[in-house]
């Protein structure tokens, strides 16, 4: 137990390099950071930004880390990522290294990976890593209207068979992620969403599978318990333990 | 050579800068970063009788300089504590700790205390007569004189280790329960617990947190803290720790000249988890620039003229 507790680099606070900041929809921004990103493991994983003037810092989850380059996606919903979206160059004081992430070994040949609204960036470094690994890999990017859609070409580009689903039909397929689930052969399912549709994959699919979960955190490293979570196994951090959860451990 | 050692309660302490409970959880997260060796000592998780899961969550929302929680007490209970806990602390801290207890009833309090005496690694208790996040215990024992004095004879009764009681400051006159608690037995008191906050969801247009109001932390209120030690130690014989927005060294020097014999700093670990490390780090040259050779000369200095 104490290796586990005590493993270096489990995080680190290092300071990054703003190379990248553009829009991709309306309110979703894609920014691209360049520093010690050795600390950074497992897709799924979040860094936890510090911003001038305000106090707690902004867990964001790893969209793509290549080399010394972390990217990541946000979408502009308060205060924090508002100022974050203004910025297009400059420094930032980042943890990195935080949350377990996914697990890669249980995917099987053909996983399906399902990602809703901002919970679609860290699919990206998951389906590349599956795809390294030569799966098969599918991905349901759903979201709500048309012009909220991004990165279905980024995955046809990593090889992955894409579907968009959008609630009101005006791109792709007309409703929610889990309608396409009945058409694809999965093997296993790894999503990313808000939890209403997590609820809704953990209901419909055939598999097993991994889910990651939002919080409101205080540090983002397992010391103030803000973010607990009861799951079958007793209680988790989500910013630690989590924040990704296996389906047979989540209480719903 | 400037000198950082300061006593409390009989021990010694290589400087006076104490994580606060609650923002340190049991250290390791903290262990993994650096050698927490270099602490005065640290104040563990806020321990109850019985295992807790706390509030539902949301339990934390941000302020203007601060943040409100509203963690409830979430603890694995004084047996792991001690059974789990404590052992794996002392792979890594080789110093006395500072046992951080709360309750729900003057026995539940005196229960765990008494547990917790037995145990080596424990140097003070700290007895949470304050916490803001808990119905029918915490706070309710400290916003009263009598229930704290009555708080402080039960623990007093089973233990031969220093008590201090940690005092709420959503009180009209926190000196009266500072008083109360000293003749009833305290060997120190620390101050402040957080302050009652809450903030709305504008969108949602309903509490940010679940449990709709919880302790509010961080810079913000160091003003309120300084206050408050400044007047509970000009009250008071017994040392003083002081704490509530603490960032860095010259916060810890103020906090001193206020009368605090030992400095606990809290959200700001939250926010640089290597934020006790630096103020200990900074703390000689802000002393130099300051001419202060020995922190134990500048305890309640600024009572003096």
């Amino acid at each position: 137990m104490m290796q586990s507790v005590l493993r270096k680099n489990e995080m680190k606070q290092s300071l990054f390099q703003i190379t990248e900041n553009t829009k991709l929809t309306e309110n979703v921004m894609r920014m691209r950071l360049k520093g010690d990103t050795s600390a950074i493991t497992a897709p799924g994983q979040f860094i936890n930004i510090k911003l001038d003037g305000l106090f707690l810092r902004r867990p964001i989850s790893v969209c793509d880390c290549e080399g010394d380059t972390v990217t990541i996606i946000y979408k502009i919903v308060g205060k924090g990522t508002e100022q974050m979206s203004k910025m297009q160059s400059g420094t930032l004081d980042i943890l990195t290294g935080l949350g377990n992430g996914y697990d890669l070994s249980k995917s099987g040949e053909k996983p399906l990976l399902i990602g809703g609204g901002v919970g679609v960036p860290p699919m990206y470094l998951l389906a590349k890593k599956l795809r390294e690994e030569g799966k098969e890999v599918s991905i349901i990017l759903g979201f709500n209207t048309q012009n909220e859609v991004f990165y279905e070409e980024e995955f046809k580009a990593l090889g992955c068979k894409v579907y968009v689903t959008t609630v009101d039909g005006s791109y792709g397929t007309k409703g929610f992620v889990t309608s396409l689930f009945d058409s694809i052969e999965y093997s296993y399912t790894y999503s990313c969403g808000p939890e209403p549709m997590l609820k809704a994959v953990h209901k419909a699919s055939a598999t097993s599978g991994q889910y990651s979960f939002e919080e409101r955190m205080g540090c983002g490293f397992g010391a103030c318990v803000g973010c607990s979570c009861k799951t079958v196994t007793g209680y988790i951090r989500i910013c630690k333990e989590g924040p990704v959860l296996e389906k047979e451990d989540i209480l719903w | 050579m400037v000198n950082t050692k300061v006593e409390l309660c009989g021990i010694t302490l290589d400087n006076p800068v104490i994580p606060a409970s609650g923002t340190f959880g049991f250290g390791y997260e903290f262990a993994s970063l650096y050698d927490i060796n270099i602490l005065g000592t640290f104040s563990f998780k806020g321990t109850t009788k019985d295992a807790r899961f706390g509030n539902p969550t949301p339990r934390i929302a941000e302020c203007t300089s601060g943040m409100i929680n509203a963690v409830g007490l979430q603890n694995p209970g004084v047996d792991k504590v001690i059974s789990e806990e404590l052992p794996m602390l002392s792979n890594f801290f080789n110093k006395k700790v500072m046992a951080n207890v709360s309750g729900f009833s003057v026995e539940e309090y005196a229960y765990t205390c008494e547990k917790l005496d037995k145990c080596d690694q424990v140097g003070w208790l700290e007895v949470n007569i304050s916490c803001p996040n808990v119905h029918g215990g915490g706070m309710s024992f400290g916003t009263d004189p009598e229930a704290a004095a009555e708080v402080t004879r039960a623990v007093k009764s089973v233990t031969k280790k220093p008590v201090i009681l940690k005092l709420s400051p959503n009180v009209t006159d926190i000196v009266a329960i500072a008083k109360a608690c000293e003749k009833a037995g305290a060997d120190g008191i620390s101050l402040i617990n957080t302050m009652l906050g809450m903030r709305i969801d504008l969108n949602k247009k309903k509490p940010i947190i679940a449990n709709k109001m919880g302790g509010f932390s961080g810079p913000a209120i160091f003003p309120v803290a300084l206050r408050m030690v400044y007047q509970v130690s000009s009250a008071v014989e017994v040392p003083v720790i002081g704490m509530g927005g603490v960032s860095s060294a010259e916060d810890v020097i103020e906090m001193m000249l206020a009368g605090a014999t030992a400095v606990e700093v809290g959200a700001q670990n939250l926010v640089d988890p290597f934020a006790c490390k630096k103020i200990i780090e900074s703390l000689p040259s802000v002393m130099e620039k300051y001419r202060i050779e020995n922190l134990n000369d500048i305890i309640g200095a600024a009572h003096n003229g």
